[in-house]
């Protein structure tokens, strides 16, 4: 009989609102929470401890203009891409975390800093103007030109980097 | 009094200048009423359907300024659907027949349209300042109308607006005339703009004393801007990334230096934290620094810039500072009055967010804080009752503790003697949000100790309909009343009607509220609007029934009745 008692709740229908039921979190008695969350700009899969929060709509009360903007954004999200960057000509290869830059600006101007390739900025405006040329090689195992598409489609797509220095760029053949 | 002349009279009222103020005069007696209302150039209304324009303008003929707000509160939050109303064109086309010398227009959470604005700037001869706070509706084009048309343009303020962004030319479209802006704000812009437009509409614009860029434009034309703008005082960087060893850097840090009169900084909408130091020469200068934009700049780089900043008076920051930032602040801003430390990550793992901790060493350190607005991981009694005595000068005070109903952690209590003590001690407080595990009775303080109360923010608290009587009953200067996900019923709405037409408004959202209740509460009271947002009304779930939970209420004082431009979801009881 309890057998058949689990498999009839199941089966139960009951009024109520969307996202009620059985009590929640918190021994609320009410059924009227909201359990979905609708958050403006996503959360950049940072869904890890998403559940120590409830997330309910219009919660935390941020406007959506601002949530837009810093939500999940910023240098301590938890989400972290460390791919490997070669340049041509350096013995051993470096790793940088993608993930926590905002943009492709940053992204140059880090390597700038790791391998002083002064100038490579440049080549997000026009590829042919700076001695550097970033590429990225991508989940298809193609090698893309930095910079073609937006920058949160990058950080999912790109596996590893490679700065190629201008002589480079008109060989057919990339070989390691 | 009858023996002053008129002339007399007015000239004293000039001196006048809170709405308040004037809205008390004009009670005096007929003659004070007619001569105050031919003077007034200012009006502030606080909600666009209280009044209409017709008899706004009927009543204050000759008036030069208007400030309008229009979607509650919570709109800011998606609680409100998108069409909801709020339309500003009905205003703008009875304001080009009544008022042509209108020169200023504010508006809050309005809906506002390209054709509006066109039609703005080519109506009004005098026009000099519009200011758009949290308004959506239009594009760059109507930008482009309104740099155009309006000959004697000063004042071009866009904050956090939804802006359709037709990367276009508006900047363009300042006439080679337009020498007369003195604060321009675009911040909140996405879309690219013609730079060498705006160097020379800099370079033309000597008096220039405001300027927020967005975050398109690169810092190589920050540097250009900084050596035209000689009069800046208030500066919002857009793009802030560089690298700190070439020259666009070092000229943009020596332009920096020589910019001696700013005293407030935002922007840094994208930066490179290694181009901070750029501006470190100023900060001993700045009174106001908003950093809540940056997403970019970890916490050890904002306490290196805040060590810096001793003169601050406002501060507002992402959470990445955390509670040991917040410490820096604390030893370093002495003049510090207000604080909004915004979340930064609310639902990850919390290793960038501020606690209580935060909070106390603030409170003991900054002791002419009045202004506050902290989002943060956690609160514990003992620190609010800390605060509560350290700085007794709390006027805004608005707390919300990411996870709603989360308890004091030390004590697994409810938060409400914290609140209480802040309500205690604080006997200028103006406004309050409260959040965290709290009982009926947080709501007891605030209805005894909240005297001068006038908006109060509630979200997943109170037990049962008490709650929300304590603070109808008690708060006797309560104007805005906010409430979502809490168990106030009609027993509560009912209790005491009268009381809300002495009110702005009151939002009930996510209580017990019934269909049945809110239409006996509409028929007492036949001076307010009480509207019932229903999202389900094309649904079977439509609300039919007098029993029926309603999901979203939201009523207001008016002086003209239900309003005729109410979406179908939106029903005046």
């Amino acid at each position: 009989m309890a057998k058949m008692g689990v498999g009839l709740e199941i089966t139960e229908l009951r009024l109520g609102l969307p996202g009620g039921g059985s009590s929640c979190d918190g021994g609320e008695k009410k059924e009227r929470k909201r359990v979905f969350s609708e958050i403006n700009g996503g959360c950049n899969g940072s869904s890890a401890g998403g559940d120590r929060n409830m997330q309910a709509v219009g919660w935390p009360p941020v406007c959506s203009y601002r949530r837009k903007k810093t939500i999940g954004r910023g240098n301590d999200q938890a989400f972290r891409a460390y791919v490997k960057v070669s340049m041509d000509g350096v013995p051993f290869l470096r790793k940088i975390d993608i993930g926590s830059r905002d943009g492709y600006p940053a992204l140059l101007a880090a390597f700038e800093e790791l391998f002083g390739c002064f100038g490579i900025g440049e080549a997000l405006e026009d590829a042919d103007s700076s001695e550097y040329v970033p590429i990225y090689e991508d989940k298809d195992g193609d090698w893309m030109l930095v910079g073609d598409v937006p920058w949160k489609i990058f950080v999912e797509s790109c596996k590893r980097l490679r700065i190629m220095k201008r002589p480079d760029t008109k060989l057919t053949n990339y070989n390691w | 009094m009858n023996y002053f002349p008129e002339e007399v009279l007015e000239h004293v009222f000039d001196f006048i200048t809170s709405h308040k103020d004037r809205n008390a005069v004009s009670l005096v007696c007929k003659t004070w009423y007619q001569v105050e209302r031919e003077s007034r150039y200012g009006v502030f209304i606080g909600n666009c359907y209280a009044i209409n324009p017709e008899r706004l303008i009927a009543r204050f003929p000759r008036v030069r300024s208007l400030t309008l707000k229009g979607k509650p509160h919570f709109a800011d939050f998606n609680l409100v659907p998108h069409d909801w109303g709020a339309f500003v064109d009905p205003w703008i086309k009875a304001l080009v027949k009544g008022c042509p010398d209108l020169e200023e227009l504010r508006l809050k959470r309005m809906v506002v349209s390209d054709d509006s604005l066109e039609l703005l700037s080519r109506s009004f001869v005098n026009f000099k300042s519009l200011v758009l706070v949290s308004c959506d509706g239009f594009s760059t084009d109507g930008l482009a109308a309104i740099a155009a048309n309006c000959r004697y343009l000063r004042e071009l303020d866009l904050q956090e607006n939804d802006v359709d962004d037709r990367r276009g030319h508006w900047i363009s479209c300042f006439p080679e005339t337009c020498t007369s802006l003195v604060s321009l704000n675009f911040a909140c812009l996405k879309g690219e703009i013609s730079l060498p437009a705006l160097e020379r509409l800099v370079a033309r614009n000597p008096n220039l004393r405001s300027l927020r860029l967005n975050h398109t434009v690169p810092f190589e034309t920050l540097k250009k801007i900084l050596t035209q703008a000689s009069k800046l005082v208030d500066l919002g960087t857009g793009c802030f990334v560089h690298h700190p060893k070439s020259e666009s850097y070092h000229k943009l840090k020596n332009a920096m230096s020589k910019c001696k009169s700013v005293r407030s900084l935002s922007g840094f909408l994208d930066v490179a934290p290694r181009c901070l130091p750029a501006v470190y020469p100023i900060c001993a200068n700045l009174t106001s620094l908003n950093l809540s934009y940056a997403p970019g700049i970890n916490g050890n780089e904002l306490i290196k810039l805040i060590r810096h900043c001793k003169n601050l008076r406002r501060l507002w920051t992402l959470d990445y500072i955390g509670d040991k930032g917040l410490g820096v602040v604390a030893a370093t801003c002495k003049e510090l009055e207000e604080l909004r430390v915004f979340p930064s990550d609310p639902f990850g793992p919390g290793n960038a967010a501020v606690t209580e901790e935060g909070l106390v060493a603030i409170s003991a350190g900054c002791r002419k804080l009045h202004s506050l607005l902290y989002f943060c991981q956690q609160m514990t009694n003992a620190g609010l009752i800390t605060v509560a005595k350290n700085c007794p000068n709390f006027i805004r005070f608005r707390l919300c503790i990411l996870d709603p109903k989360k308890p004091d952690p030390v004590t697994m209590q409810p938060l409400d003697e914290g609140f209480g003590a802040i309500v205690q001690s604080c006997k200028r407080l103006r406004r309050l949000s409260i959040s965290g595990m709290l009982s009926d009775q947080v709501f007891l303080y605030i209805g005894m100790y909240a005297e001068q109360l006038e908006m109060l923010s509630i979200a997943f608290a109170g037990d049962s309909d008490k709650g929300l009587l304590y603070v109808l009953n008690g708060c006797k200067k309560l104007r805005k009343l906010e409430i979502r996900d809490c168990p106030f019923g009609d027993m509560a709405l009912l209790m005491d009607v009268d009381k809300y037409e002495g009110m702005r408004s009151l939002w009930m959202s996510s209580c017990e509220l019934t269909l049945g209740g809110c239409k006996t509460l509409a028929r007492k009271m036949p001076m307010l609007n009480v509207e019932i947002i229903d999202e389900n009304s094309q649904r079977e779930s439509a609300l039919v029934d007098d029993r029926q939970r309603v999901e979203k209420m939201y009523l207001y004082r008016t002086l003209v009745g239900p309003r005729h431009d109410a979406p179908d979801f939106v029903s005046t009881l």
